[in-house]
């Protein structure tokens, strides 16, 4: 008898510990019945997010069975928390993706093809360009949602008051007019973003050099032109009336205070922020925001990244809640719902007809609309975005001084040759 | 050999109850510990990474492609091009700051508990103001630093007041370092200043009398009766200290981020190259996490041994 009670305490202590995870399927749901997907947004919580949930809010109202689970992940972990989530479990169903990631998310095979799906019914009215970013391998795997570049943005009233008429259009000259500015007004003339690799591009690509040439496997980061490039970055921390680099955590958000608030008169910025500019108190004058190309380096060129986001959708998902995804994917980016967040968070749309009368009035649109010219294409290289890392963490240090620029540059370099073992070093 | 058998069998037989009562745990463990350190160990041996690490998504399927590479991590991690910048500086680093935060932490958390196992008024209000530090989430008091030690802080405006030089705590190295000891510090010394605490209450009054009566000093009534009476909880705080400095994550990454590699210690390194940055070194990743296991587990010996020729248990 006690044998026996003795046992079935083993049974149930054995069972208690084993007790197994019953594996959560995300819902089932016939095709008839209602559906629930998971959306994740990647735009900036306070300015953005709230616009694109009243865009999901109309889906909803137009799509009766399609429910939508509205998750906003702040942008500089969500690469990494999708990289989670789509190889294991709790992925998202359609997400913002970053026009850096689509690529190496499709090369790992996380994304589903979208031609000929519900997501994509008229591929010809984007911008074409936009179009060929989303491809990987002739399919396409996201839809252009907003596109975006840097461009330098500067407050009139402090150049006004320096006695500078119009912006800068070399790095030199940014420079003497950020001097002028110091001395005139006392307040600091420009502050450029350290340890951020995304933006010191317009450097690099102002002396016609890149992180890497992709068309001829090279990496170039190291090369010549790239040191001088870096150079010039370097000096951007160093020179009179510039402010001394920045490269704490919260570096960015300080930045942004110093711009919005009239402590310092010009940055280098996308259209993202322009929202947030506006409620800063030295812009409730919104006349007051100028936009202008970057400045070109010794080539006389100005070149600034092409950035933006693709709605992209997850290959994981039963076909049912793909389905969803890709009716939620066309109508983020339908001509209504693209006018709508450009009208409300100056971002600029990706399709012609977007672009209506309210749209081209918004004076951040239009700046930003006239310097999209000097936007580069990305090179068709998944692992383009894998090369931001490096080349940050390694600027950060160049930016304080604490490494030359060719032995930081020479150190990417080596971190870019793991990466990419098939391309020749310098 | 039979004779074994026979021996198992007969302590099985008696036994079987007790052998029963363990299995849920040994499953238990074997589920949790024993099977991730094996699958980490295996992953040292590869190349793997992000890229090519295997993983099915719907309708995709993509195969393993890592391969087997020996101890090549290990020889790469500890000889191979650049390892000083990628792991010797790291270690040193590791090194210094796990003696600097044990240091000060015991000393000052013995210094503390000293003053207030002196019988004065208000002593409970003290010791419950001397827990905060760890009684808060790490992370509140990791950002309220964060947010003193910044360029504008109230600690580089104090020290400017005062006409002192004010060091960029959040990005020259060596102010770095300083700053996240100092936090480090903040954090740590609440938990040895309890302990010992704990450890001086159980010290008999009567030895105290004794030597007062053999007319001992002050510093000889410490030397002789209050640090001997203190070695069983001090030699535990002090290995606890250790190993909880050593792997001390949070601190590090809440301070300064990603953007600081002179700063990072071999865990948030090994973290940096596992989960910070694209593509994952998963097998780098694990490398380090293996050295770092080993070198604490040859620590603890040789702790323990040392311990046990001074006749002192630490556990």
């Amino acid at each position: 008898m006690r044998r026996g009670i003795a046992a079935s305490a083993l049974v149930a202590a054995l069972a208690v510990s084993l007790a197994a995870c019953g594996s959560n399927g995300s819902g089932s749901s016939s095709a008839s019945g209602p559906v629930t997907i998971t959306y994740w947004d990647t735009s900036n919580a306070t300015n953005e997010a709230p616009n694109y949930q009243a865009v999901v809010q109309k889906f909803e109202a137009a799509n009766p069975t399609i429910k939508v689970n509205f998750v906003n992940v702040p942008f500089d972990q969500a690469q990494n928390k999708l990289q989670t989530a789509m190889s294991s479990k709790g992925a998202p169903d359609v997400f913002r993706s970053d026009v850096g990631w689509t690529a190496a998310f499709a090369k790992g095979g996380y994304l589903t093809p979208l031609d000929g799906t519900a997501a994509l019914p008229n591929a010809g009215v984007f911008q074409p360009s936009l179009i060929k970013q989303a491809q990987y391998q002739g399919k396409t795997y996201g839809v252009p949602l907003v596109t975006d570049t840097l461009g330098l943005l500067y407050n009139k009233a402090l150049f006004a008051k320096a006695g500078i008429t119009a912006a800068p259009t070399t790095w030199d000259e940014l420079k003497a007019d950020a001097a002028t500015v110091k001395d005139k007004t006392g307040v600091d003339g420009f502050e450029m973003r350290a340890g951020d690799g995304y933006y010191a591009m317009p450097l690099l690509f102002g002396e016609g050099s890149d992180m890497v040439d992709a068309a001829n496997k090279k990496i170039t980061v190291n090369s010549p032109e790239a040191v001088k490039a870096i150079n010039t970055y370097q000096s951007l921390f160093t020179a009179p009336g510039t402010v001394k680099a920045d490269i704490t955590s919260d570096g960015y958000a300080h930045m942004m205070d110093a711009f919005n608030s009239g402590k310092v008169a010009a940055i280098i910025n996308g259209p993202w922020e322009i929202t947030n500019i506006y409620k800063g108190s030295a812009f409730t004058d919104h006349t007051n925001l100028g936009i202008a190309a970057v400045p070109a380096g010794s080539t006389g060129k100005a070149g600034a990244p092409t950035g933006g986001h693709n709605i992209a959708v997850y290959a994981g998902s039963d076909a049912a809640h793909q389905a969803a995804a890709e009716k939620f994917a066309a109508f983020m980016t339908s001509a209504d719902s693209e006018s709508f967040i450009a009208e409300k968070n100056s971002t600029l749309p990706t399709r012609s007809d977007a672009f209506t009368a309210d749209v081209k009035s918004d004076p951040g649109i239009a700046g930003f609309q006239q310097i999209l010219s000097s936007a580069q294409p990305r090179p068709a290289l998944p692992e383009y975005a894998s090369l931001f890392t490096s080349l940050g963490t390694n600027l950060a240090q160049v930016a304080t001084g604490q490494k030359g620029v060719q032995a930081g540059l020479d150190a990417t370099a080596q971190d870019y040759a793991k990466i990419l073992p098939d391309f020749a070093k310098q | 050999m039979a004779a074994l058998a026979q021996r198992l069998k007969l302590s099985y037989s008696k036994y079987w109850y007790a052998y029963a009562m363990v299995a849920p745990v040994v499953i238990v463990l074997g589920v949790l510990v024993a099977y991730p350190l094996g699958r980490g160990i295996y992953l040292t041996l590869t190349d793997a990474n992000s890229l090519n690490v295997g993983h099915t998504v719907g309708v995709n399927h993509i195969p393993d492609t890592f391969t087997f590479v020996g101890l090549h991590n290990y020889s790469d991690i500890l000889f191979g091009p650049g390892s000083y910048d990628r792991f010797w500086s790291h270690f040193v680093w590791t090194i210094e700051w796990t003696v600097l935060c044990v240091t000060l932490t015991v000393g000052t958390g013995l210094g503390l508990a000293l003053l207030l196992n002196q019988k004065l008024r208000g002593r409970t209000a003290y010791r419950m103001l001397l827990v905060v530090p760890w009684a808060v989430p790490t992370f509140v008091t990791v950002f309220s630093w964060r947010l003193m030690l910044a360029d504008g802080g109230l600690v580089n405006t104090l020290l400017g007041s005062l006409h002192l030089p004010q060091p960029s705590w959040l990005e020259d190295p060596l102010a770095q370092k300083t700053a996240a000891i100092l936090v480090n510090t903040w954090c740590g010394v609440p938990f040895m200043m309890l302990s010992l605490l704990g450890g001086l209450q159980s010290i008999p009054a009567e030895l105290y009398e004794a030597a007062e009566m053999d007319g001992a000093s002050a510093w000889q009534q410490f030397r002789h009766v209050t640090l001997p009476g203190l070695r069983s909880v001090s030699s535990t705080v002090v290995l606890l200290g250790v190993i909880w400095t050593f792997n001390q994550f949070a601190i590090i990454y809440l301070l300064f981020g990603m953007n600081a590699p002179d700063v990072q210690i071999l865990v948030t390194w090994a973290y940096q190259l596992g989960f910070g940055q694209q593509p994952r070194d998963y097998a780098q990743s694990a490398s380090y996490g293996i050295i770092l296991l080993s070198i604490l587990i040859v620590f603890t010996g040789f702790y323990q041994r040392w311990l046990k020729r001074n006749d002192q248990t630490a556990i």
